[in-house]
């Protein structure tokens, strides 16, 4: 390994950069700005981070936050993947499901927080349908346009080798043939899901939460301890992302190194 | 036994103006057990066309293809088939891509690696048994391809151009092997090529096809003996009498 990471940078030049930025950080805030309110220096927010480490709810608020968000993202493989596989499967349910998914696209997640409210009232449960609406959609257009792009010649290859119902041509040709394509969706899922855990918390589902938090310290304003949310936010949805490049990829997807991706 | 009897094959396709393309017309031939034939065309003289038809991939107008006194009407396990384009299933380790078949049909996994592993040693690549498609040159694709429609044990195996995408040197060793491996299995092999080096080396029959209606134009008997050389002034002969055919008897009238 030594002084290179995998992808042959030198690590040393990162951590210099967050380094630097701190400093920056740091002067700014405590030379120039003088006011934490406006901008609370890295100091501030490490000392908030102590006391709310003592304090312990910032445990429950991430096991809350990631609660909604196994909801959410649960829901949308559990309904975006084998909706994505028929339609990129046969194509005329393709040309009957494809107008009303690119109609429902475009309208923002957090447009349906009223009918969140109203369907499954204040609950875990609303949070986590915003979270799917989010999630479900890329999960959906990637299983399918992978399905699409399966090579004719992997399909008939599979069928001269006795692979011949639609159920086993799935599973042991399709399938495997758009996982990569799935995997992107789902990465891209994870990472808009996450995106909108703050909005879906915001409107009261719980007294915990990450989001839930960061809303409740900016009404008192200590805006030290949102600083701490907002990192810990941006952490996560970082490690949600590492998960799949390193873990995912290198597990599943391993058969393309070597291949022009 | 094992004769493939193809009788009055016809097959067309619509044409944007309303007319029909006639691919084939009223195409017969009959293929003997363990005969290697090669059939030879210009592109677009339904070569690929006929070959998907045996395969059971595509249907006839009208006509019929008989295997083993069985008509074949879809993808059939007596008929094996090496593509032209790379086949293998790029998330699949080579062992795991000849095995498929006999996945398929249930066998357990001790026994369909042991069968898959004879036919890897059949085809020189054991030490890539674990490797990933992605890994191996275009020549070694090949070689697993054949390997996997082999591990089934089909009467016939078809192969829609399996070089036409390697260099010459790696052709002209790929043709060795093929014959070797043709040796040891006794399978009827039907093999598609625009090369006439190749299938003066490969066959016991050429059928030359005339483009657009494909039809038979005329079948060569190739007597010399095995392993041919290719520099030989018999091949050399053959060669020219196979070409004349195709640039002047058998082009486009």
């Amino acid at each position: 390994m030594g002084k290179y990471s995998t992808n042959g940078r030198d690590w040393r030049l990162g951590a210099l950069a967050i380094v630097c930025t701190l400093i920056i950080w740091q002067f700014i805030a405590t030379v120039i700005i003088r006011y934490p309110f406006i901008l609370p220096a890295p100091t501030d927010v490490f000392s908030a981070f102590i006391s709310l480490i003592q304090k312990g709810d910032i445990f429950i608020d991430l096991g809350t936050s990631l609660v909604h968000f196994a909801i959410g993202l649960g829901l949308a493989l559990i309904v975006g993947i084998p909706l994505g596989i028929i339609i990129g499967w046969n194509r005329r349910i393709e040309a009957l499901a494809d107008p009303v998914i690119e109609l429902l696209r475009p309208i923002p997640p957090l447009a349906w927080i009223p009918f969140a409210i109203i369907w499954f009232g204040l609950t875990s449960f609303s949070a986590g349908f915003i979270i799917f609406i989010g999630a479900v959609f890329p999960i959906i257009i990637n299983t399918y346009s992978g399905f699409r792009g399966v090579p004719r010649v992997f399909v008939e290859a599979g069928k001269m080798l006795g692979c011949t119902k639609d159920r086993d041509l799935v599973r042991y040709i399709a399938f495997p043939a758009a996982l990569p394509s799935v995997a992107a969706g789902i990465r891209i899922a994870t990472g808009v899901g996450w995106m909108c855990l703050v909005a879906a918390e915001l409107f009261g589902v719980s007294n915990f939460g990450l989001g839930q938090k960061l809303w409740f310290y900016y009404s008192l304003h200590q805006m030290d301890s949102v600083v701490v949310y907002m990192i810990l936010l941006g952490l996560i949805g970082l490690a949600f992302d590492m998960i799949f490049r390193y873990y995912v990829d290198k597990k599943f997807l391993k058969w393309r190194t070597g291949e022009v991706a | 036994m094992g004769d493939l009897v193809i009788t009055d094959l016809h097959q067309s396709f619509p044409r944007d103006d309303g007319s029909r393309l006639v691919v084939l017309d009223n195409l017969s031939l009959t293929v003997k057990d363990k005969e290697f034939v090669c059939i030879l065309g210009a592109s677009g003289c339904g070569k690929t066309t006929l070959l998907r038809m045996i395969a059971g991939l595509d249907h006839a107008e009208s006509g019929s293809i008989v295997l083993d006194g069985e008509a074949i009407t879809g993808p059939n396990p007596k008929v094996g088939m090496v593509f032209q384009e790379y086949s293998l299933f790029p998330w699949r380790t080579v062992i795991d891509n000849i095995a498929f078949g006999l996945e398929m049909r249930g066998i357990p996994k001790e026994e369909r690696y042991r069968v898959a592993e004879e036919y890897l040693e059949l085809v020189n690549l054991s030490q890539f048994r674990d490797s990933f498609p992605s890994e191996l040159s275009g020549g070694m694709r090949q070689r697993v391809a054949v390997a996997r429609a082999l591990a089934l044990d089909p009467v016939v195996l078809l192969m829609d151009e399996p070089f036409g995408a390697l260099d010459a040197q790696t052709r002209n060793k790929l043709q060795i092997e093929l014959l070797e491996i043709w040796e040891k299995t006794k399978k009827t092999v039907i093999f598609i090529t625009h090369s006439v080096d190749e299938a003066v080396f490969l066959s016991d029959r050429i059928v030359v096809l005339t483009p657009r209606p494909g039809r038979i134009c005329q079948v060569t008997e190739i007597q010399l003996p095995r392993p041919r050389d290719r520099t030989s002034p018999a091949f050399a002969e053959i060669r020219r009498e196979v070409l004349d055919l195709i640039n002047q008897h058998c082009s486009i009238q």
